[in-house]
C-alpha cells in the first residue's frame, strides 16, 4: 500500500501527460465510469452530501485500522474526482486521513472544481472524508 | 431591423475570452452585460456628480437628487405608471418582493390566503411562506401542466373571497413561459385580490404598461435589463403603497421624528430608508435609455427569431428534451439530454468559452414537477447572435460524445 503522498504524486505525473482539457476531462469521466460500484443499501439520504448542483453520497466502513470508502455522485464529472478522492484516502489509516494535505488538487488543476462556489458536494465530500477519519480514530 | 453587430459593439465584456475562446454569454436570464454607457454613467456619476440625495442645500446634492429623480421619471415613462410616486427603489425584485409581503402581512387574518404558482423562483415563494406563517393565513399553489403553462381552470377554482393576493411571474425563468398575466388579474380582482407580477424576466423583453395591465405591484430587476446590480423597482399603485406599513426604518423615510411618536414621509420615500444605490439608480436610467432606443417590440422579435432557430436546433440533437413548451415563450429554453446530467454538459461547455446556466435556477419545485435534478438553461438577449447559437449547439453536441 502506497502512502496518501506517494499516491498524490502519481495522480500529478499522471495528470501531467495530458495536453488539454479535452484529454483532461476524458479521464475524469473514464474514472467516473470506472468508480466501484457503492453497495445501494449505502445510497440513502443520511450518506446524502448535497451540492446545489449535483449529489454525492459517501460511506465509510472501519476495519483492521484501514478505513474503506465507497461513494457515487449523479453527475460523471463529480464522480470522476471522488473518484480520485477515494483513490488517496480509502485504504489509509484515520490519523493519516484526518491530516492529510491534499495538494495534488491544485497541482492537477481541480482546485475550481473543488471550490466551495461550485457547490458540487465535492468540499463537504472531503470534510465528511475527515470527519469520519478524526471518529475512526478515536477508536484506534 | 436591428443591427446586432453594431449593439454588441457597446458591450466591452462580449470581446473577451473565456478559456481561450470567444466569450458565448447565454447566461441572460441570470443577468444582462452592460453597455458602455451604463459603466460610463456610474464612472461619470462618481466622478463628477457625487453627494447624498435628498438632503443638502449644496450644489452638488442638488445635482445628484435630480439625476436620481429623474431615472424615477425614466422608469415611470417606461412602464407607464401613473405617478411617479409609485415607482420604488429597492434593491432588487427580491427586495421588492420581501418590502411587499412584509407589509401585506398586516392586511391578512387567520384563514386568509395568498396563491402563487408551482412555477415560481424562490424569491416569490419564500417570502409569502413566512408571510402566511406570520399571519396565519394559508398559502395555495397554482400547478403547471406539463407545457410549463399554469393550469388557469386550477386557478380559477382556488380563487375565492378568501383570496387577498396572488403572487405570480410574468415569465417564468427556468422555463421562459409568458404567463396570461392580464387575465389573472382580472380573475383575481373580480374577487377582490390583489396581483403581485415577479416580472424580473419581462421588463426589457416585454412592452409594459401599468395603467394597462391593472397589476397591483409589479417587480423587476435592473441588472436583468442592462443595468447595474443592486437596484430594484418596485410598482405599486398609489392608494395601496399608502395603505401599505413602512418596510425598512431610519433616515429619508420620515417626516417628523420625536420620541412621543414619529411620522413618515409620503411616498415614494416612505419606502425608501437610507441612502439608496444612487451611482445605480442614475446608471439604470441609461440602461432604460438604451432599451428604449432600441424599442422594446423591435427586441422581443429579434429574442423571438433566436428562440425559434435555437429550439430548432437543439430538437436536432438526439435525445434532448426541452421543458417548457408553451406557445407563448421568451427566448429561455430549459433542456436535458437523455441519460446526462446537466452539471457535466455545463462543465464541459464552459471549456469551450460557452456560458450557460446548469442547476435548479431557484426554481426547485419545477424541478420536482419534472422529476429531474435539474436543467441546462439557455437564455438569450438582444446582443446574442445565431453564430452564437451553432457554437452552443456544437459545444453541446461535443459535451455529448465526450459523455456518452
Amino acid at each position: 500500500m502506497h502512502t496518501i503522498k506517494e499516491i498524490q504524486k502519481e495522480i500529478i505525473e499522471d495528470f501531467a501527460m495530458f495536453e488539454d482539457w479535452i484529454q483532461k476531462y476524458e479521464y475524469l469521466i473514464d474514472l467516473g465510469k470506472e468508480l466501484a460500484p457503492i453497495d445501494q443499501k449505502y445510497k440513502i439520504s443520511e450518506n446524502l452530501i448535497k451540492g446545489c448542483q449535483s449529489r454525492v453520497w459517501l460511506h465509510a466502513e472501519y476495519a483492521e485500522g484501514k478505513i474503506i470508502y465507497t461513494a457515487d455522485s449523479d453527475a460523471i464529472m463529480t464522480k470522476g474526482i471522488v473518484a480520485i478522492l477515494i483513490n488517496v484516502l480509502s485504504g489509509q489509516n484515520p490519523s493519516e486521513i484526518a491530516t492529510a494535505k491534499l495538494d495534488f488538487i491544485n497541482e492537477i488543476g481541480l482546485k475550481e472544481q473543488l471550490s466551495p462556489t461550485r457547490a458540487n458536494g465535492l468540499v463537504s465530500m472531503i470534510k465528511q472524508m475527515k470527519l469520519y477519519a478524526i471518529a475512526f480514530s478515536k477508536q484506534q | 431591423m436591428l443591427d446586432v453587430s453594431k449593439i454588441r459593439s457597446q458591450f466591452p465584456i462580449l470581446s473577451r475570452k473565456v478559456n481561450g475562446q470567444n466569450l458565448v454569454y447565454f447566461d441572460n436570464g441570470a443577468t444582462t452585460q452592460k453597455p458602455q454607457i451604463v459603466i460610463d454613467a456610474e464612472s461619470k456619476y462618481y466622478a463628477n456628480q457625487n453627494s447624498n440625495v435628498h438632503r443638502g442645500v449644496h450644489f452638488l446634492s442638488g445635482l445628484a437628487t435630480d439625476k436620481f429623480e429623474e431615472s424615477r421619471n425614466t422608469i415611470q415613462n417606461f412602464i407607464g405608471a401613473k405617478h411617479k410616486h409609485e415607482i420604488i427603489f429597492t434593491k432588487g425584485t427580491t427586495d421588492s418582493i420581501n418590502l411587499v409581503a412584509s407589509g401585506f402581512k398586516t392586511f391578512l387574518n387567520k384563514g386568509d390566503e395568498i396563491i402563487i404558482s408551482e412555477q415560481e423562483h424562490h424569491s416569490n415563494i419564500v417570502p409569502w411562506q413566512i408571510c402566511c406563517e406570520q399571519s396565519g393565513s394559508n398559502l395555495k399553489v397554482i400547478p403547471i401542466l406539463d407545457n410549463g403553462e399554469m393550469d388557469m381552470d386550477f386557478f380559477y377554482n382556488l380563487l375565492s373571497e378568501n383570496t387577498k393576493l396572488v403572487a405570480v411571474s410574468h415569465i417564468s425563468n427556468a422555463l421562459g413561459t409568458i404567463n396570461n398575466v392580464e387575465k389573472i388579474i382580472e380573475k383575481s380582482h373580480s374577487v377582490g385580490a390583489k396581483v403581485l407580477i415577479d416580472g424580473a424576466q419581462a421588463a426589457s423583453h416585454i412592452s409594459l404598461n401599468m395603467q394597462k395591465l391593472d397589476a397591483d405591484f409589479y417587480c423587476f430587476s435592473a441588472h436583468k435589463m442592462f443595468g447595474p446590480t443592486g437596484v430594484g423597482i418596485l410598482y405599486g399603485k398609489e392608494d395601496i403603497l399608502n395603505a401599505l406599513p413602512p418596510y425598512q426604518s431610519g433616515g429619508e423615510m420620515i417626516k417628523e421624528v420625536s420620541f412621543s411618536g414619529t411620522t413618515y414621509a409620503d411616498l415614494p420615500h416612505k419606502f425608501e430608508a437610507g441612502t439608496p444605490n444612487i451611482s445605480g439608480v442614475v446608471a439604470f436610467k441609461s440602461a432604460i435609455d438604451f432599451i428604449s432606443n432600441l424599442e422594446v417590440n423591435k427586441i422581443a422579435k429579434y429574442e423571438e427569431e433566436l428562440l425559434q432557430y435555437a429550439t430548432s436546433e437543439l430538437l436536432k440533437i438526439e435525445g434532448v428534451r426541452i421543458y417548457g413548451t408553451s406557445k407563448k415563450k421568451s427566448a429561455i429554453i430549459s433542456f436535458n439530454l437523455e441519460g446526462l446530467h446537466p452539471y457535466d454538459i455545463g462543465m464541459i461547455v464552459d471549456k469551450m468559452g460557452i456560458a450557460i446556466r446548469t442547476g435548479h435556477h431557484c426554481a426547485q419545485p419545477i424541478m420536482e414537477r419534472f422529476n429531474i435534478p435539474g436543467t441546462v438553461r439557455i437564455s438569450l438577449a438582444v446582443y446574442n447572435t445565431k453564430e452564437e447559437i451553432d457554437l452552443c449547439i456544437n459545444a453541446i453536441k461535443k459535451a455529448k460524445i465526450m459523455l456518452s
